[in-house]
């Protein structure tokens, strides 16, 4: 009964390499924006901002029509991308993580940003005075003490990847093995007769998996919290 | 050698300045938002002026003529925030070796033991900054500065933050550092003791521009200082060497230039450099040598000007030995005793308030 069966380790698998990816890809990305949104000023920016947050209020199914349209292999972007460097993303994998990414960065880019408007300024003008360019600043200083924040956005966006199904399911359609992460085999399992067990088993897993992930954020979140703050790690 | 001339429009004020500090310590002087902060700001690179110039040790830093403005990393100019500003994620060894490291080490002119020995840092090196006290703070912002081997420190009220004891501990440390290093200082004050203790170049600053620099005694001695400075109380400041001790009266003889002052009983060594502070209104005019007085310093010396203000007091300066002896007496009282350039008098001195590198307390 507990034991996973080899197709519900496949589900598991699958949807950790998809959140695992979609997040590390996203992340740099992400910091540059939430960085640009919070230290900045630019003709435009309220524009930017709100497109930045796009992901979060279209509907899922929305957006990854979008993706079907830009990226499919017929799509304008998608066919320059097979065509000159051999990457398909359409109905593969590597589509489901892009869609996740997609579907959690304004969720990563807004922990960011909150975190790095609270670095205090003068610090960072203080290792400038000691001979640290811009961008030594910006990876001894202001990344450590924003560390909290970014993980809490990673964890935020792997969680919400984790769940992700509008986008993936009309980007890169239910291919098992391919594309069907843990939501998607829910949702096949309740359109199956007879699949209900399997359904609750899956759900279970979901529920496990999440848990998790918020336990272990939580425990590095603070952990970087004490660090910041100048209490003994 | 720093030599600063720029100006700055901001918001409020227009900020001007003008002046040059030898090695040694500079204290620019004025109330709070007398742009002293935004002054050193610019000093360091992290506010740009419209114009001017900026040199330190023959280098130009600024030069809106030339298009030089060198930034704020490559300046190499030592600054201590007034609340320490120090990296809250590093240990102190972490914040003491981040400016460290980023100085070729040819161009070091200290050495890490060196400055952790010079400020009682050893017991600290592996404490993060949430776990100090303010005073121990203050002390790793100075060595992070200086282990940067900064061309010059910039020192921006250091001692606001602190309490009385603590005050005097970071000033004892600051006296070290500029005795032990030849690092030229320029520090931000609002307090007449702090320049008193320190100082022996002022830049006067009053509404972001600066209205008269000097040196310290000479600064300090101009009557019409208490009008743009508010806060501050004329007064003269006297270096002097201690002669002698009354250990029956629990007295102190210092002399000066050939002229002895008593003062209370100081911890002092016999020959030690001291200074002395004599305020404006402890500072009595006679026409003869008065006998039969408690006063027990009486000076003899001649007027050399009188300064009115906008009620009933004047200024009347008098050399005593080379030295500008201010007194604040009633205009009144200058009328009666017919006080002009060139007047004997004799100057009868209530009280001395100490400072030296030594002790400080007002006798």
């Amino acid at each position: 009964m507990l034991e996973l069966s080899p197709a519900e380790w496949e589900v598991i698998q699958l949807s950790l390499k998809v959140a695992f990816w979609s997040v590390l890809c996203s992340l740099p990305l992400s910091v540059a924006v939430a960085v640009l949104l919070a230290r900045t000023h630019f003709p435009g920016k309220s524009v930017f901002d709100a497109l930045v947050h796009l992901p979060l209020v279209l509907p899922p199914v929305v957006i990854g029509y979008f993706l079907l349209l830009l990226l499919g292999r017929r799509g304008p972007l998608g066919a320059l991308l097979e065509e000159y460097f051999g990457i398909v993303v359409a109905f593969r994998w590597t589509g489901a993580a892009l869609a996740a990414g997609i579907m959690g960065f304004p969720l990563m880019v807004r922990a960011i940003r909150l975190s790095v408007e609270a670095v205090d300024m003068g610090i960072e003008a203080a290792a400038r005075t000691l001979g640290a360019t811009r961008w030594r600043v910006f990876f001894t200083v202001t990344m450590p003490l924003a560390l909290p924040g970014i993980l809490t956005g990673a964890l935020l966006s792997f969680a919400r990847g984790l769940g992700e199904f509008g986008a993936t399911i009309t980007f890169v359609s239910n291919i098992p093995g391919e594309t069907r992460t843990l939501p998607l085999a829910i949702y096949t399992q309740t359109q199956v007769p007879g699949g209900d067990t399997q359904a609750l088993r899956l759900s279970v897993i979901a529920v496990a998996l999440s848990v998790v992930a918020l336990m272990l954020s939580e425990w590095m979140v603070q952990r970087a919290q004490r660090r910041a703050k100048g209490y003994d790690a | 050698m720093l030599r600063v001339n720029i100006h700055k429009k901001l918001d409020k004020f227009e900020l001007v300045a003008d002046f040059s500090s030898d090695s040694g310590i500079t204290a620019l002087f004025g109330r709070s938002g007398a742009g002293k902060t935004t002054l050193i700001n610019v000093v360091a690179g992290l506010v740009r002026p419209d114009r001017g110039t900026i040199e330190v040790n023959g280098e130009w830093l600024f030069d809106s003529t030339r298009n030089i403005d060198v930034p704020v990393a490559r300046r190499r100019v030592g600054y201590v925030f007034q609340e320490g500003r120090l990296f809250p994620h590093l240990t102190v060894r972490g914040n003491l070796e981040y400016g460290y490291e980023l100085v070729c080490p040819g161009e070091r002119y200290v050495r890490f033991a060196q400055v952790v020995d010079l400020l009682s840092l050893g017991h600290l090196l592996e404490r993060r900054p949430a776990r100090l006290s303010g005073g121990e703070k203050q002390r790793v912002a100075i060595g992070r500065a200086l282990l940067a081997s900064p061309r010059v420190l910039l020192m921006d009220e250091p001692l606001a933050s602190l309490d009385g004891p603590r005050k005097e501990e970071i000033l004892q440390y600051i006296e070290r550092l500029h005795l032990e290093i030849k690092v030229p200082i320029v520090y931000v004050t609002h307090s007449v003791e702090e320049i008193v203790r320190l100082a022996e170049t002022v830049v006067l600053m009053a509404g972001g521009s600066v209205i008269m620099a000097g040196k310290a005694g000479e600064v300090m001695g101009r009557p019409e200082l208490r009008i743009p400075t508010g806060v501050f109380e004329g007064g003269t400041l006297i270096d002097a060497k201690v002669a002698a001790h009354d250990m029956d009266y629990d007295l102190t003889i210092v002399d000066f230039a050939g002229e002895r002052l008593i003062v209370s009983g100081v911890i002092a060594r016999i020959g030690a450099d001291i200074r002395v502070r004599i305020r404006a209104r402890d500072v009595a005019l006679a026409l003869s040598r008065p006998t039969d007085v408690s006063v027990l310093n009486v000076l003899a010396g001649h007027v050399v000007d009188v300064a009115y203000e906008l009620d009933s007091t004047a200024y009347v300066r008098v050399d005593v030995a080379g030295a500008m002896l201010l007194a604040r007496i009633t205009r009144f009282s200058v009328e009666r005793l017919s006080l002009e350039p060139g007047r004997e008098v004799f100057a009868l001195i209530k009280a001395v308030t100490l400072d030296g590198h030594s002790a400080g307390f007002d006798g």
